[in-house]
């Protein structure tokens, strides 16, 4: 992202809505400025501000009038008063961090908005997590941390060196030089996005190791981990993953419930007892 | 959808914290699934949500590129449900936002009855939703456990920064976006429900929950975190 110094005004606006703190005024140009490496595009400032068209020579004068007189402004805080917040094409590698920051963009790996798949959303449908299995989501840079996909890798090399399968329609694995290693590809290592998702299951009972083994790489890691697992319920509507959570030490009291209302259409269902 | 999934707070204000979403599976049942989408969300109206979203257009409350000047004082403050549901014209999550339990419970026994196909989920405190399930007569198909933060959590804000940022688990809200209103608030420069509206317009897929803001805003007028 990019600030157009001819439209201007040093409002200050949008350096509190900018997630990583990327955004300050020059103090020589007495312009708003973006860090370009720490920005990682996520458009919160060009989507989510209102945007006027007022003059920036008049705006600018009656700033300068105000401030001289130090009178307080009190704008409203979400606008551009002079729409000069403006995107800028992105080029290999650092188009990644959009793909990754901006939840309205669909990954092209997954067709689904956001840094994940579909999940334990649509366990209904897909049986993806078995009865006797535990799905892992593990997310990193969350809340609005950031992190760099080498700090990404040294959690997948270490899941991977306990056998971790990674799913392979999630868009890490997709970026994955070796999924069977955990070792992403080296032209994006650098690259910074406010976020990204690794997705695996494993069976139940070996939850717990690597419950402790994700802790302890955590703490090694300059960002934040936020760490979800799922498991199918039983007909009564009970598991046996929250024992295991709770034998490991976890407090946990929020969760998403799956009230398994979904099915596959009945042409799916047709075709695949066709094939079968 | 992870993105509701850590929110931060307390059992007292998250109780009243419901998100009740509506996916299709690709692949799977997600063609044809637009009318569908939209009959989930015509079907929430009728209970008074707090928010509606769909995670491809945006939610209720949106921000506005052509605003003239007298919008900082006549702002449009009420959130536009027919915009997001006439919105929905692919396939894709839509989310409905609840402040009371009684109204997720009667809203999800007339999706059972619509049974609509899809793959239906609320993103809760884990026993509220077992609450509304148990009422409904539905046994939970899957869960999924928020264990909340690792790492470096000494670069996390304070308690309320965090309940409020972490409504928009895409990262859409700043920290310090969320102190400065904070801070607004308790000047006394702008009311909590302004400040709520400046909030939701940032989340870009409409789960923000304006009414549970409110009371963290107002607890933090009265005192700090």
């Amino acid at each position: 992202m990019t600030i157009d110094p001819k439209k201007c005004v040093a409002c200050g606006n949008c350096v509190a809505v900018c997630p990583m703190g990327a955004i300050h005024i020059d103090p020589n140009t007495k312009r708003a400025t973006v860090n370009q490496d720490e920005c990682v595009e996520c458009y919160t400032c060009f989507r989510g501000m209102s945007a006027e068209h007022l003059n920036p020579t008049m705006v600018r004068t009656i700033r300068k009038i105000g401030s001289w007189l130090r009178w307080r402004f009190d704008p409203e805080p979400d606008v551009c008063p002079t729409a000069a917040i403006t995107e800028q094409e992105l080029v290999w590698p650092r188009v990644v961090r959009r793909a990754f920051s901006d939840p309205v963009v669909p990954h092209e790996s997954t067709g689904v908005h956001g840094r994940g798949t579909e999940e334990v959303k649509t366990n209904d449908v897909t049986n993806r997590v078995g009865p006797d299995e535990a799905g892992f989501t593990v997310e990193f840079g969350r809340p609005t941390i950031g992190v760099r996909f080498w700090q990404i890798q040294e959690m997948t090399t270490a899941l991977a060196r306990m056998g971790i399968e990674f799913e392979k329609r999630n868009p890490v694995t997709s970026l994955m030089a070796d999924a069977r290693t955990g070792e992403i590809r080296t032209d994006i290592l650098n690259e910074k996005i406010l976020s990204a998702i690794v997705e695996f299951k494993t069976a139940l009972t070996n939850a717990p190791a690597i419950l402790r083994r994700i802790r302890e790489v955590a703490k090694t890691l300059d960002t934040v981990v936020a760490v979800g697992v799922a498991a199918r319920c039983d007909e009564e509507g009970e598991n046996r993953l929250e024992e295991t959570l709770i034998n490991e030490g976890f407090f946990f009291n929020r969760g998403k419930t799956n009230l398994g209302l979904g099915r596959a259409s009945l042409e799916i269902v047709q075709a695949r007892a066709t094939v079968g | 959808m992870t993105n509701t999934l850590h929110r931060y707070g307390n059992e007292r204000n998250l109780s009243n914290d419901f998100i009740v979403f509506a996916i299709p599976c690709r692949g799977r049942n997600d063609k044809d699934s637009v009318p569908k989408l939209k009959r989930f969300l015509r079907t929430a109206t009728k209970y008074t949500p707090v928010n509606l979203g769909d995670a491809s257009h945006g939610g209720a409350y949106r921000p506005s590129k052509d605003l003239n000047p007298t919008a900082h004082w006549l702002r449009k403050s009420e959130p536009d449900f027919e915009t997001v549901i006439e919105g929905v014209t692919t396939p894709t999550t839509v989310a409905a936002v609840f402040d009371n339990i009684r109204a997720v419970e009667e809203f999800v026994a007339e999706l059972q009855k619509e049974d609509l196909g899809l793959s239906i989920n609320i993103s809760a405190l884990i026993d509220r939703a077992r609450e509304c399930c148990d009422e409904v007569g539905i046994a939970r198909h899957s869960v999924e456990y928020s264990l909340g933060f690792m790492g470096q959590t000494d670069r996390l804000a304070d308690r309320q920064v965090l309940e409020l940022s972490t409504m928009c688990g895409h990262g859409m809200i700043s920290f310090n976006f969320a102190r400065k209103m904070i801070d607004w608030v308790k000047e006394g420069r702008r009311t909590p429900e302004q400040a709520c509206n400046y909030f939701s317009r940032f989340c870009s897929c409409g789960i923000f929950n304006p009414s549970r803001a409110k009371e963290i805003l107002e607890e933090a007028r009265r005192r700090n975190s």
